[in-house]
């Protein structure tokens, strides 16, 4: 696990913010909170070594409720900007009909699961296929979601960008970073940006 | 059994005909679902209460003790009420604890208990029963019908609910996510599960924390809070956090204080 100095990052974090807000309780005191998640998750598990556990964006949103100032806000755009890689081949659409599956597919990357291919449960928090009643309103509904945008190619290179990092668009996002994070591979990226952007797909349909 | 079975086949019928007539109104059977199980007669969490009394007073550990001198808060071997006001500050030790961590404390202080079983146990398991959450179903049960009110006056409180707060809102790990990106916002879902608002005093938070431990139909166990949050964790990809740790004791004094006011009702029955 990559963890940076997290006193180093929250003693920053609080001389942005200055007091805290009027909801919340008084800061605890960043050494003593340093001490707590340390003791909660003592060590790496194994296989999780190239996993990032506390990264300076996640720092930054958790010490902002997410809602941050402007300049903090450029600054982790620009920075999450440069994290995307999009595919060497330059083609962003994959198999709508794999990318189906895995946008029903909730398995995959919890402690408790053996290493498998993740699931990117998309329908957790999104719409998609009108007839798919089964899905979560975390995420803004996606049904029709290439048809609305014309299925312009500027657009499908856009929503695979955003699944790859959704910080890059919207910092502090509540969507997961997938590529970033390595959760999903190239491949199944491209499938989710075929099941948004086909015209075959139920998504459109 | 068979009426998770029974519910799961009116679902699956249900969105069957939806797609060829109109979405059937599914957040009302699910209700509807939720009261054929909530039935006290009906739910298994109260044999984890028997076995819990039983263990109470049964002499055990190298000290050949009971629990009953243990002190939960209120006393020691009182148990009226005393769930109510946990997480709480303890003088003897120093620190803010859950029920569990404190009746980790009485079972190895007072009873000389075998603690590394205790803590393999600390789940149950087809074939394996857990101490602890007989212990936390028949401790809590003597809380039910009384209110949350965590004191939160001693400085180490204060300190745990402000750690509790800052962890609820700690995003992190392989998808970013916090306590605070499910139940941070009202009237919310996963998939059709509802999720309760937990960042803001009142109902939801009452709901949550005054219906645990409860019994899980879908896990065939009663569950604790300690529990309710290690799976949490697991859901959102982090590392396993560690049982008993100060961490989880602090998120907990976090979210009862949230729910305090609302009325526990426990063991309760969930899916």
């Amino acid at each position: 696990m990559k963890t940076l100095s997290i006193s180093a990052l929250l003693l920053a974090g609080l001389c942005i913010l200055g007091p805290a807000r009027a909801q919340d309780a008084p800061k605890p005191d960043a050494k003593r909170l340093e001490e707590v998640t340390k003791a909660m998750w003592p060590k790496t598990p194994e296989g999780w070594e190239k996993r990032i556990s506390y990264d300076e964006t996640q720092a930054v949103c958790s010490q902002f409720r997410n809602d941050l100032p402007q300049a903090e806000f450029d600054k982790v755009r620009a920075r999450e900007l440069a994290t995307i890689k999009l595919p060497a081949d330059g083609k962003v659409m994959g198999d709508w009909k794999a990318g189906q599956r895995f946008a029903n597919d909730g398995r995959g990357g919890t402690f408790t699961d053996r290493p498998m291919t993740n699931g990117a449960n998309c329908y957790a928090c999104h719409q998609m296929d009108r007839f798919e009643l089964s899905y979560g309103t975390l995420g803004p509904s996606l049904v029709n979601y290439g048809k609305d945008r014309k299925y312009a190619a500027e657009e499908a290179k856009a929503a695979y960008a955003k699944i790859y990092n959704s910080m890059a668009v919207m910092p502090c996002s509540t969507m997961p970073r997938f590529g970033y994070h390595g959760f999903l591979t190239e491949q199944q990226m491209k499938d989710l940006t075929a099941f948004l952007f086909d015209p075959e797909s139920p998504v459109n349909k | 059994m068979r009426v998770f079975m029974a519910l799961a086949m009116s679902i699956t019928l249900g969105a069957g005909l939806a797609r060829a007539q109109q979405p059937v109104d599914t957040e009302k059977e699910l209700e509807k679902y939720r009261q054929m199980m909530s039935d006290p007669m009906s739910n298994p969490g109260f044999l984890n209460v028997d076995r819990g009394e039983v263990l109470w007073a049964q002499k055990r550990g190298s000290k050949n003790a009971s629990l009953e001198a243990c002190d939960l808060g209120e006393g020691p071997g009182k148990l009226e009420g005393a769930f109510a006001k946990l997480p709480r500050f303890f003088a003897d030790t120093g620190k803010v604890m859950d029920l569990e961590q404190r009746l980790a404390h009485c079972m190895e202080t007072q009873q000389g208990l075998d603690m590394a079983d205790i803590i393999r146990r600390r789940f149950g398991a087809p074939g394996r029963t857990s101490d602890m959450e007989d212990l936390v179903a028949f401790i809590a049960n003597k809380s039910s019908g009384m209110k949350y009110s965590a004191p939160l006056a001693h400085p180490k409180e204060k300190e745990a609910f402000a750690i509790g707060q800052e962890l609820f809102f700690r995003r992190s790990d392989f998808m970013d996510f916090s306590c605070a990106t499910c139940h941070a916002e009202e009237g919310k879902r996963i998939r059709l599960q509802g999720l309760p608002q937990l960042n803001k005093a009142g109902k939801d938070a009452q709901a949550t924390m005054g219906s645990w431990p409860t019994y899980r139909v879908s896990q065939s166990q009663t569950r604790t809070m300690q529990h309710r949050l290690w799976d949490c964790y697991r859901q959102m990809r982090s590392p396993e956090p560690v049982y008993l740790s100060e961490g989880l004791t602090a998120l907990t004094l976090y979210l009862v204080k949230q729910a305090e006011g609302g009325e526990i009702q426990v063991p309760s029955i969930k899916r």
